[in-house]
């Protein structure tokens, strides 16, 4: 049992995303932890209701579990600085940069962080240049293997590996279905890891790095979220300085976007031990198979304490 | 140390061939979204139980309970179910021009569970069952648990195309592959909303019984008809070569589970013993409980009601269509719960859906209701659940989807566009509540 002074915690999770299902059990991992360190939480799906709510309930801390959209954006988090109610994670300046991955990247880039080429075009780009131009002209500057996601959103929806030139239309249509903006960007090769980073209130402190191996080859959705489809290494088999490394870069990334309490960076260790930043969650999976929380117990961090103590940090900070 | 790794399911590699299927998908994470208000949801197929009168249930259950305590319906009971209950399944059957015997009668959780034992009686991995195409979500799941391979059948407005199952089955003979059952459903068909006419009926009854082909006839919709009845059911007219597959959940309510199969005496013991294996009995308060009801209230003008009901819904989502999407082709179901939309032919409305949900409006997408990856040009419309207003408003946001991606492939209209690959191949369940 924890001697936290929290009396009351709203956890904020479900949403209207893509990734509402998997919010929902980022959320009750929350709630069970909390509670089963003796703090009263509730936990509630956002609506209509909830700015009304959190009004009159005052909650000593909100923790929005909210992957997706309005709960990465920086939009709930927004309203949350609005009413005054202290919230665990980035504020809403830095979630918003957190959140649109080529302007992740170009920081990351610009704290000396190694980061893919690529190049994000918008829906309106295509229409207004021809697509079949644009396509030759990007297959010329960034010769597959190319990697096409949406420029905002996670859980690897809409990302595909392009191969071989001829894929880049279907891939992009179906990048475009998630998010108007596009990044196509260069295939790394290498060492595929998850670098936790968590402030308690001694400064951001990376984990151990999580190596992740999928059966498939690929960390697409089914991997993520089928227990047994990925294996995972903790701490990641890499070499002390590459390790060091990728932790090094981790915590730049989360200084370099002004991020606070906890994120996820992830980055793939090519073969000359350099890691490449690919994107950072502010809100990274609290799931039972995600990487996180797998990072914590590695390092022998007890769940609860862990995010109690986040929690504390959280009413602390707004003070 | 060595580091293994961590693999999360440690029994990863213990799992049986048929387990293969059972994943979480991306189109099953976007279902989720649709619970929510905001989102009109024509995916579901949930009956709008909200029109059963809360008192007709109550009032069945407290003369249940009152009666020696409840202390037969809290009990396990016969693995066949009551007899009471399979009386009055006689007289419902009798509606569709059933005659039987009361003893042929297998009380089963929800047909869908009758569904999956005759399935478990017949088929062998590798067999083959014809089913229509498209057929219904739930039994191609059934199929796939059983390793079963499924050979759509042609289907049309008219329900099951006769000359398409001889070729079928001639198609498949000449693999030299065993067919074990045809799996129909011929009145009102999830998800193609069509009818089987009656001519039909009785030649594929011909085919069937000339192959030497068992036919399993679904039918949980038939009593739901709008305008006018269904054809009389096909095990009307053959009752050793049809088993019956029948529910309440349409015409009552689905929380209570209780279904059933009208089979062939011989059948019928296997099913009796198949089910005991499965579920000791089948739900005793649920047959209780829906007994009462079935003897105390008037149920036919209930079921009148839901037809009404749905007629009401039906017209406001074919008008919808008519308004929004007037470019599109689809059925126009005379009863039952769903319409079968087509899409313009560079449209994949799988691919689709991620837009649909983030405009709001969630369907279920065709290739639910293929086991060979066809349906992607298809939509299945559901319109049992929301109101009339919600119907349109769901049509009008699926005319923005539909013009969305319209829009977006023609931008690559000049670039050669492959198979989707966000979204993988397969049959894909949906959470109970879709199918």
């Amino acid at each position: 049992m924890t001697s936290s002074t929290l009396s009351k915690v709203t956890v904020l999770a479900g949403g209207i995303s893509h990734e509402r299902d998997v919010s929902l059990r980022s959320g009750r991992r929350v709630v069970d932890s909390l509670t089963a360190n003796g703090i009263e939480v509730e936990l509630r799906d956002p609506d209509a209701t909830l700015l009304a709510h959190l009004t009159s309930s005052r909650p000593d801390v909100v923790w929005p579990a909210l992957h997706g959209a309005s709960g990465e954006d920086g939009a709930l988090r927004g309203l949350l600085e609005a009413l005054d109610i202290p919230f665990v994670g980035s504020t809403s300046a830095a979630a918003r940069l957190a959140w649109d991955k080529p302007t992740a990247k170009e920081l990351a880039r610009r704290a000396g962080v190694r980061t893919p080429r690529g190049i994000t075009l918008s829906h309106d780009a295509f229409r207004e240049l021809g697509a079949a131009g644009v396509l030759a002209a990007i297959a010329e500057e960034h010769p597959v293997p190319v990697v096409v996601k949406p420029a905002r959103g996670g859980s690897a929806q809409g990302v595909t590996v392009v191969d071989e030139a001829a894929g880049l239309p279907r891939a992009m249509v179906d990048a475009y279905t998630y998010c108007d903006d596009v990044i196509v960007e260069q295939k790394i090769t290498g060492t595929e890891v998850a670098v936790g980073v968590i402030d308690t209130g001694d400064g951001p402190v990376a984990l151990p790095a999580v190596e992740i191996v999928p059966r498939s080859g690929t960390y697409g959705f089914e991997a993520r979220y089928n227990a047994g489809e990925t294996t995972f290494y903790t701490p990641a088999r890499l070499g002390a300085e590459e390790a060091t490394a990728a932790a090094r870069a981790a915590v730049t990334v989360h200084e370099a976007l002004g991020l606070r309490h906890l994120s996820r960076v992830d980055l793939i260790v090519d073969a000359a031990g350099t890691p490449w930043f690919l994107e950072v969650n502010v809100l990274p999976g609290l799931t039972e198979t995600s990487l996180v929380p797998m990072a914590l117990d590695a390092a022998g961090y007890e769940l609860g304490l862990v995010y109690a103590a986040l929690a504390e940090k959280a009413v602390s900070d707004h003070r | 140390m060595t580091n293994k790794g961590t693999n999360l399911d440690p029994w990863y590699d213990s799992y049986a061939d048929r387990t293969a299927g059972l994943s979480a998908s991306e189109v099953r994470a976007l279902f989720a979204v649709a619970s929510r208000p905001e989102v009109v949801s024509l995916a579901g197929g949930m009956p709008y139980v909200s029109a059963l009168p809360r008192e007709l249930v109550t009032g069945a259950i407290d003369r249940v309970m009152s009666e020696n305590g409840g202390a037969m319906a809290l009990q396990y009971g016969s693995g066949q179910g009551t007899p009471a209950i399979r009386e009055h399944i006689m007289q419902i059957m009798a509606m569709e021009g059933i005659r039987g015997s009361a003893d042929d009668v297998v009380v089963t959780t929800g047909s869908q569970q009758a569904l999956d034992l005759v399935t478990r009686l017949f088929v062998n991995p590798g067999d083959v069952v014809l089913a229509e195409s498209p057929s219904y979500v739930g039994a191609l799941g059934v199929f796939k648990a059983y390793q079963a391979d499924v050979a759509h059948v042609a289907t049309d407005g008219e329900g099951l195309v006769p000359e398409a199952l001889r070729e079928t089955i001639a198609a498949v003979r000449a693999q030299g592959r065993t067919i074990k059952f045809l799996y129909t459903i011929p009145n009102f068909h999830n998800p193609a909303g069509v009818t089987l006419t009656w001519a039909r009926r009785l030649e594929i009854l011909e085919i069937c019984r000339d192959a030497g082909i068992l036919v399993l006839e679904d039918n949980p919709y038939g009593l739901l008809y709008f305008d006018q009845p269904a054809p009389q059911a096909m095990r009307s007219v053959d009752d050793e070569g049809v088993i019956y597959l029948g529910s309440f959940s349409k015409t009552l309510a689905p929380g209570f589970r209780v279904g059933w199969a009208l089979a062939p005496h011989a059948i019928r013991e296997k099913l009796i013993l198949a089910n005991e294996s499965a579920t000791l009995s089948p739900n005793s308060f649920g047959q209780f409980v829906i007994t009462e009801y079935l003897d105390q209230a008037d149920w036919r003008s209930q079921i009148e009601t839901f037809r009404g009901l749905y007629r009401e819904r039906r017209d406001a989502m074919l008008s919808a269509l008519g308004e929004y999407l007037p470019s599109l082709s689809w059925t126009e179901p005379d009863g039952g719960f769903f319409v079968w939309l087509t899409l313009p032919e560079q449209l994949d409305s799988k691919a689709m859906l991620p837009r649909a949900v983030k405009e709001l409006v969630a369907y279920t997408p065709g290739t639910a209701f293929f086991a060979d990856g066809g349906g992607r040009q298809n939509i299945r419309l559901s319109f049992c659940y929301p109101t009339p207003e919600s119907i349109r408003t769901g049509v009008a946001r699926l005319a923005t989807v539909v013009n969305g991606e319209l829009d977006l492939l023609a931008t690559f209209s000049s670039a050669t566009l492959g198979k989707p690959s966000v979204l993988r191949e397969g049959v894909t369940m949906p959470p109970p509540n879709m199918s």
